[in-house]
């Protein structure tokens, strides 16, 4: 039995290929291999006899299929590594391509913007960019008269003759979306209102549309200083620094009083904006306290509610916090630039992540 | 507004600097925008002595001088006729910058002779052109600063002249007394009184003043006027053209300068007829369109009708409150002078000054308001000035109309002031703030002063005393949340949308653009816009006529801008209103992607190629997919024009629920809007979308079979025209609970007329349906029994059979 055992596990280690296997398999452990055969005689063994003989033989089975089928592996093995080394790619080819998309600075920092305010319980409220004068001008205290309407570039919309009406207007600022948010939803309210606005002006520094936010918070108690408040934390949150000094100076908008106009403590070194340090003041938004005459407009009693209100440039913040040199190239869509300045789409700003990464 | 600063302290007693008074001023809402201080460019030059002088060995016109300077003597070469022993002047150091010739100097050799600074002549100071000699001072110690000498002998060579910007609610700031009652009442220094003069009239006006009846009314309040004989006009006076100058003001005659004196000193505009020009009495009234006028800028000008103006008997004399006519013009050959001061109507010199075009310093006062109080005083005051500096006799003087009353009062609430302004702010402080402002306080009420037309209620109180306090000492405090706790979602779902869009767009490898919102009309027009009703009255250019009607148009400009600059393969898409119409509510949210070229650049892959419209299709689903859309729609056809009439669809939910459309755009747009095709687009109206219903946030439970699905192949032949959705959705309703799914898999439409082996007009669509057993699993019989009923369903429906 032994002299079996002996020959074919030293057949089997010397097989080439899976033929050479089964061949030998089948001489071996086949239903008339030689192993088979011997099994076969168990049966005219004494049962002594068999009791030695049986395991043996068993024994002697198991070992040879091991054998084979570990022979069987080596050489499979053997087969996909002769074929893995032809196998070979230039992993240094271009892979495939996909599309690179893009958010624009303005969304992404009225995104930005949303995300501060709304964390103080600023709601977000939308208007019309085409608007009567009366919710553009009248409502926010600016009568027909008044030099601000001439100074503000308004762009009128044709009228048709015989229609009475005064020209609606583009909307010089977001304010009217104060007005009508205030008749939609009355006091207590806190509001932002970002949008496109457009004058008559086209230069170096200015376009015929741009971006604003408006904010507006009414209440019994609100002052001046939460408003001073509410911005030193914005400006803080936007520009992502741990302090910042904010100068309020007297100014005059018709729609506040008092008014400021609000500076933030700034250096510029080598062009580059850095806030919150340094000599130099960097004019950044105009405020106050809401008129009585525009609460009374936007249906609102005077007598019962105060508040503040504030309005800034988004194309202006957003080319501050990013180093954007020109404003008119964001109205131009050159894929240059957008790709250059724009956010990648999982870029959504959060407070809990960071505004920007 | 530019004053200077001996020009502010005529009116205030204060030792505050420069640099003290500009902060305050800054603070106070008078925005300082530009500070000239001569003094700054001379500061580093010192007094010098000439000790000693002798002719340059080598040059005749040339003296080698030795001066004392405060480090000690130098040698200086110096071309100067009066370059004399004895001598004290201005020393310039190597090292120094001399504005005059715009140089700084160093050690030099002059012929041979070292020369260590330079003896300055005014001109090389930029004091004055003169230029004969260096500059000899009469006083002064070897070492002295040369401006604290200047600051001491000829301040207004020193004198810093300071710009700020004033808003337009502060007409008293266009005056330097205005100016300094705001300094005053912050504390910077002492008002002056103010000198009242009265010059009795020796004699009647020969000329008389009166207004038309239909001028009084917003035209005219008061006019005033006198003559004044005998003057004898001609340059003023050294002071006054310096001042005038410093504030970039041109010198012209005494009597001009005087007027010109007041518009600044007191915003207080004036106007001087040359009497001898004038002829008979003076009427106002109100212009003819048509009539016409030569102003004092040489200018003709057109009346549109209904300007006021001021006329003699032979005609139009001036623009009443805005410009002077050339014609009475004063000038240096005047003797008798007619002085006017008078109060307009503010809205009318504003609509005057905008039909006309004209934008004077009398404008600019008239139309924001100047003081009616002072029109009699300012009569006075300018009479006893021209007196002065021409000489001259006084008329009596004549009136017409009468100086208005604009006295007003309102309640001082000092708690509310404290309440709004957010700052500690004692009663007593407010009360004197108003006090120092030129208000009147009786118990509660204050009385506004007649030069502040801005101050027209209690808010107004508030502003003055915060100003006056100081917004820039206010200290933030923190704004009480709106409920404790963590703060409550703020977007509202029509936003989370417009965002998800955005966000999806950019994610499918599109790059957002934000692009105007006017386009012109033609391509305004190719998109079913550019009527009247969008066109803009006013357009900065034929570019920007129309408010667009589809944000395409701005995309397709935009491509064809990127194509000229090289970039053939574009996706652009933008988010943002488009407008049917002129008013308000013709506004809706649209989002729009447009593909040009390929998909991307060429590979080795093989796998760049043409953009197609089911790229499109594919994002504007994954669009609509994102902003919650349902999944099962209708494709339907016949959209508008700018689409390839074949090869675009409409998203929808029933034949009138539009939620979006894509295709090519039809090659006709695409050449007119320059843009060099394959380009297919796809549009979403967010607001088309049905908001969801459900309230909560629980999904419901998972149902996932154990068993096994099963996939079928079925392949039909059908009419060319037959669409894939009525073959699926017919395919799908076979067996609505054991279908899980239809995908058409494979489209063969036949080569050729003949059609093949389809037939002519036919073609294969070929469909995968997913059958998911729910009970039991599936025997050969089931699936053979559904089978056989799609193939019915699909028959009945679209006309087709199995393909053998």
């Amino acid at each position: 039995m032994n002299e079996l055992r002996d020959k074919y596990i030293a057949a089997i280690a010397n097989a080439t290929d899976e033929n050479a296997l089964e061949e030998l398999r089948v001489q071996a452990v086949g239903k008339k291999g030689e192993v088979s055969l011997q099994m076969r005689e168990l049966g005219k063994m004494t049962p002594e006899e068999r009791q030695v003989a049986g395991p043996k033989l068993n024994a002697l089975k198991d070992e040879i299929n091991s054998a084979l089928s570990a022979k069987k592996a080596g050489l499979e093995d053997a087969a996909l590594d002769e074929r893995l080394r032809s196998e070979w790619l230039d992993v240094t080819l271009p892979s495939r391509s996909r599309g690179q998309g893009s958010i624009h600075p303005i969304s992404q920092v009225t995104e930005e913007v949303t995300a501060i305010f709304a964390d103080m319980g600023f709601g977000v409220a939308e208007g019309p960019r085409i608007d009567t004068d009366w919710y553009n001008f009248d409502a926010l205290n600016i009568p027909g008269h008044h030099p601000a309407r001439a100074e503000m570039d308004t762009f009128y919309m044709h009228r048709d003759e015989g229609d009475e009406r005064p020209p609606h207007v583009l909307r010089t600022h977001t304010s009217p979306v104060q007005i009508r948010t205030m008749e939609k939803q009355g006091a207590p309210l806190r509001i932002i209102c970002p949008g496109g606005v457009y004058r008559a002006d086209y230069d170096q520094t200015h376009t015929p549309m741009f971006h604003q936010v408006e904010g507006l918070a009414l209440d019994k108690d609100i002052s001046m200083a939460n408003l001073k408040w509410v911005l030193e934390e914005f400006v803080k949150a936007f520009f992502e620094v741990d302090d910042v000094e904010l100068r309020f100076r007297a100014s005059h908008f018709p729609f506040t009083e008092p008014s400021a106009e609000v500076d933030i403590r700034c250096s510029w070194e080598g062009g580059t904006l850095k806030v919150g340090e340094g000599d130099d003041w960097l004019e950044i938004l105009g405020s106050g306290m809401v008129h009585p005459k525009v609460l009374q407009a936007g249906g609102i009693d005077p007598d019962i509610w105060q508040g503040f209100a504030f309005g800034m440039g988004i194309d202006r913040i957003a080319m501050l916090k990013y180093g954007i040199p020109d404003l008119r190239a964001f109205f131009d869509s050159d894929l240059r630039w957008l790709r250059h300045y724009g956010f990648a789409s999982l870029d959504q700003p959060t407070l809990h992540g960071g505004l920007s990464r | 507004m530019k004053f200077t600063l001996s020009w502010l302290k005529d009116h205030l007693d204060t030792q505050a600097s420069v640099d003290e008074i500009c902060e305050v001023l800054t603070d106070l809402g008078l925005e300082v925008e530009e500070v000239i201080n001569p003094a700054d460019r001379l500061k580093s030059f010192t007094l010098g002595k000439v000790t000693h002088a002798e002719q340059h060995p080598d040059a005749d016109r040339l003296r080698v001088c030795t001066v004392q300077t405060d480090e000690g003597a130098k040698q200086i070469v110096c071309g100067a006729p009066n370059a004399r022993t004895g001598i004290t002047i201005v020393l310039c150091k190597p090292g120094d910058y001399v504005p005059g010739i715009d140089l700084t100097l160093s050690v030099g050799k002059i012929r041979g002779v070292e020369s260590h600074g330079m003896m300055a002549s005014e001109r090389e100071l930029e004091l004055s052109d003169e230029h004969d000699g260096i500059i000899e001072l009469p006083s002064g110690e070897v070492g002295d600063k040369f401006v604290d000498w200047l600051a001491r002998h000829a301040p207004e060579k020193v004198d810093p002249v300071i710009d700020i910007a004033i808003t337009p609610n502060r007409p008293d700031a266009l005056g330097v007394r205005g100016i300094a009652i705001d300094l005053a009442a912050r504390g910077l220094g002492v008002l002056k009184p103010v000198v009242e003069h009265r010059v009795e009239g020796g004699f009647a006006s020969p000329i008389n003043v009166s207004i038309d009846e239909d001028a009084r009314e917003n035209g005219c309040f008061v006019f005033a006027g006198r003559l004044i004989k005998g003057v004898a006009n001609g340059p003023s006076p050294e002071w006054l053209q310096q001042r005038l100058k410093a504030i970039g003001l041109r010198p012209i005659s005494k009597l001009v300068d005087v007027t010109n004196f007041f518009t600044y000193d007191r915003n207080r505009p004036l106007h001087v007829f040359d009497a001898g020009k004038v002829t008979g009495d003076l009427r106002i009234h109100r212009a003819s369109a048509g009539d016409k006028i030569v102003g004092l800028d040489e200018k003709e000008y057109t009346f549109t009708g209904g300007q006021v103006v001021i006329s003699d008997d032979s005609g139009i004399e001036s623009i009443a409150g805005v410009m002077g006519g050339l014609e009475t013009g004063c000038t240096d050959g005047t003797t008798d002078v007619f002085l006017e001061a008078a109060y307009w109507d503010h809205i009318q010199i504003a609509m005057t000054g905008r039909a006309l075009k004209i934008n004077s310093d009398a404008r600019y006062r008239n139309e924001r308001g100047i003081d009616p109080a002072y029109n009699m005083q300012a009569m006075e005051d300018a009479t006893a000035m021209i007196i002065e500096l021409c000489g001259g006799e006084a008329s009596d003087v004549v009136v017409a109309g009468q100086v208005p009353d604009v006295s007003r009062a309102y309640k001082l609430d000092a708690a509310r002031v404290q309440s709004l302004v957010g700052m500690d702010i004692p009663e007593a402080e407010q009360r004197q703030t108003l006090t120092a402002l030129g208000f009147t306080l009786e118990g509660d009420m204050a009385w506004v002063p007649s030069w502040r037309p801005d101050v027209q209620g209690e808010a107004d109180l508030v502003e003055e005393v915060a100003r006056i306090a100081s917004l820039t000492k206010l200290v933030g405090k923190p704004l009480k949340r709106v409920h404790a706790g963590v703060p409550k979602a703020i977007l509202l779902p029509s936003q989370k949308r417009e965002q998800a869009a955005r966000r999806m767009c950019a994610g499918l490898g599109y790059n957002e653009c934000v692009t105007y919102s006017f386009v012109d009309q033609a391509s305004a027009a190719l998109f079913g816009g550019g009527e009247n009703a969008t066109k803009l009255e006013n357009p900065i250019s034929s570019e920007m006529s129309h408010m667009r009607p589809d944000l395409l148009v701005g995309l397709l400009q935009a491509a064809s801008r990127n194509q000229a600059r090289g970039f053939a393969d574009l996706a652009l898409f933008e988010v943002g209103p488009v407008f049917h119409g002129g008013e308000p509510e013709e506004q809706a949210l649209q989002v729009s992607g447009l593909l040009v070229g390929k998909t991307g650049p060429k590979d080795v892959h093989g796998e760049s190629r043409v953009v197609d419209l089911f790229d499109a299709k594919a994002d504007a689903e994954a669009v609509l997919s994102a902003i919650g859309a349902p999944a099962k729609v209708q494709v339907l056809r016949d959209g508008p024009a700018w689409w390839h009439p074949g090869r675009h669809g409409k998203i929808c939910l029933g034949p009138k629920k539009v939620l979006g459309i894509f295709g090519e755009l039809h090659p006709k747009v695409l050449r007119e809007m320059g843009v060099k095709g394959p380009a297919v687009a796809f549009t979403i109206w967010p607001q088309e979308v049905p908001a969801a219903r459900k309230k909560s946030a629980t999904r419901p439970a998972l149902k996932a079979s154990d068993l096994q699905a099963v996939e079928r192949d079925f392949a039909f032949v059908v009419d060319a025209g037959v669409e894939a959705l009525t073959l699926a959705n017919a395919a799908a309703g076979a067996d609505k609970a054991l279908i899980a799914g239809v995908h058409v898999f494979d489209e063969f439409i036949a080569d050729g007329a003949a059609g093949g082996s389809l037939g002519e007009g036919k073609k294969s669509l070929a469909i995968t349906v997913r059958l998911q057993p729910v009970d039991t699993t599936l025997k050969d019989d089931d699936i053979e029994a559904v089978s056989k009923k799609i193939v019915e369903k699909v028959s009945k429906a679209t006309g087709g059979s199995l393909r053998g």
